[in-house]
């Protein structure tokens, strides 16, 4: 069994990587449907875990969506995508996204939902606004479960972006399928040893993300400062004005904490 | 919906071996799984090397295991052994990291009482701690199962039997109809699967029903 041996002869022989149907035009295609397909899931996912994590209301839709989702076969939207759209990167993108939805909905809104909750009204009795205590308190301590499910999410999407090739679009899949099918499997090989190694990198990179981020760890050095302390230096290294601008970032604390009253007017 | 009732005969027949494909693994999977997550359960170094292998399992994309498993086991390219060892090592890989940490969640005070009892070590592993564990198992296998069904699917492409075919099938005869029901079907299936693992769950696990949720 040499597939091996010649799979990585042709890995390694530099006329193999030039061109646009080259190994490196493959590897950016596959990276492309997979960095379109975890943005567009990201941008849906997110927003809707944390609303549903923050106001503990629609739990159930977060449930019974994910198991619903996950159970969407992949490979069918994207063909019947294609069939009904035509070729392009829409088909893959809507087939990809409904695979990386359900790990980044499930990972943000178990972050958010589990966050102390003696944590969550600490920092509202403190005069956090609900926006507030969402980005500087939830937000930053569920982030490792966002980005576990942001890994989780990529993995699957990076895997799959394969069947891409199916439905005549390029990526690492034209390896792998056309290998298949016109039975050169060291070629199969090629496809099935490149797309593990960008899995296993881009794993690498976003566990590294999961382990960076742990709240308290100081591993992230923030550029948010601490909340509390900030509101108060900037209360004092700020002069009184007769008119305090409390619209936009620094919105008035409920009850009215350094309130008007208390200087004066 | 038409195509689904004019087939019904080959969908039944794609549906046992879709199912004999990503549902042993699932099996298998979970026999290997707990009692290898309970042996390096106390051992410091063989845990972390079992879940650090474990991952690294887990991250490699299914269809290229499909393709590349000949070459590591004696098997033919394309045979249907292949589907079932990398699906039985994806089960397995997920399940094996979730055993030890369902055993570390095992209240102190239940241990104690079970040794107060004179349950052996063993016993205990089996009769009081591995019970306690089942609501992680289960949840482990409804994503397993879920997950086996999809992927079977995407295996139709590298020429895999199973519902896939369907896809793969109404794509060249560009039949939008025999993919939708291959969808339809696919859908049911994993939705069905997951029914079936969370009331055998349930089954499993009498007390939790009888201490109201708060």
């Amino acid at each position: 069994m040499n597939f091996l041996q010649q799979a990585l002869e042709y890995i390694f022989s530099a006329e193999n990587w030039a061109g646009p149907a080259g190994l490196g035009a493959r590897i950016l295609e596959h990276l492309q449907y997979t960095g379109v397909a975890v943005a567009v899931s990201a941008l849906i996912a997110i927003p809707i875990g944390l609303i549903i994590g923050h106001t503990g209301r629609g739990a159930l839709l977060v449930v019974t969506g994910v198991n619903a989702l996950r159970a969407l076969p992949t490979l069918g939207i994207l063909l019947l995508g294609v069939l009904l759209w035509g070729l392009g990167l829409l088909p893959p993108t809507v087939a990809l996204t409904l695979l990386g939805v359900p790990p980044l909905l499930a990972g943000t809104y178990a972050g958010i939902a589990n966050v102390d909750p003696n944590v969550v009204d600490a920092a509202r009795s403190m005069g956090m606004t609900e926006a507030r205590v969402l980005t500087r308190v939830e937000i930053p301590t569920a982030m490792p479960l966002i980005l576990g499910g942001l890994r989780t999410a990529t993995l699957q999407i990076v895997a799959t972006a394969t069947v891409a090739a199916y439905a005549s679009l390029g990526g690492l899949g034209r390896y792998l399928i056309d290998g298949i099918k016109v039975r050169q499997f060291h070629i199969a090989l090629v496809g099935a040893l490149l797309v593990t190694a960008l899995a296993l990198l881009l794993d690498a990179v976003l566990a590294a993300a999961v382990w960076v981020s742990m709240p308290g760890s100081g591993r992230l050095r923030r550029r948010i400062p601490q909340p509390l302390v900030d509101d108060e230096m900037r209360l004092e290294t700020q002069p009184p004005r007769r008119t305090p601008d409390y619209s936009g970032r620094d919105p008035a604390p409920p009850g009215g904490g350094a309130s008007p009253n208390v200087e004066g007017w | 919906m038409n195509y689904l009732l004019n087939h019904l005969d080959t969908a039944w027949a794609l549906t046992l071996i879709h199912l004999r494909l990503s549902l042993i693994p699932v099996i298998l999977g979970l026999m290997i799984a707990v009692p290898l997550g309970a042996l390096v359960w106390r051992h410091r170094a063989l845990r972390r090397l079992t879940t650090f292998t474990a991952s690294l399992v887990f991250t490699i994309p299914s269809l290229a295991l499909f393709v590349a498993l000949p070459l590591i086991i004696p098997t033919r390219i394309l045979d249907e052994a292949n589907v079932i060892v990398a699906l039985t090592l994806y089960t397995t890989a997920l399940l094996v990291r979730a055993v030890p940490e369902a055993l570390d969640a095992v209240p102190g005070s239940v241990r104690d009482a079970a040794s107060a009892l004179g349950y052996t070590r063993v016993g205990q592993l089996l009769k009081v701690e591995l019970p306690l564990s089942i609501p992680v198992l289960v949840a482990g296998l409804r994503v397993v199962a879920v997950t086996n069904i999809s992927m079977v699917s995407v295996g139709s492409v590298i020429g895999i039997g199973g519902l896939g075919t369907w896809f793969t099938e109404g794509y060249q005869a560009d039949k939008s109809d025999q993919i939708v029901a291959g969808i339809m079907v696919i859908f049911v299936l994993a939705i069905l699967i997951d029914l079936i693992i969370v009331l055998a769950g349930r089954l499993l696990t009498p007390w939790a029903r009888r201490v109201p949720v708060t």
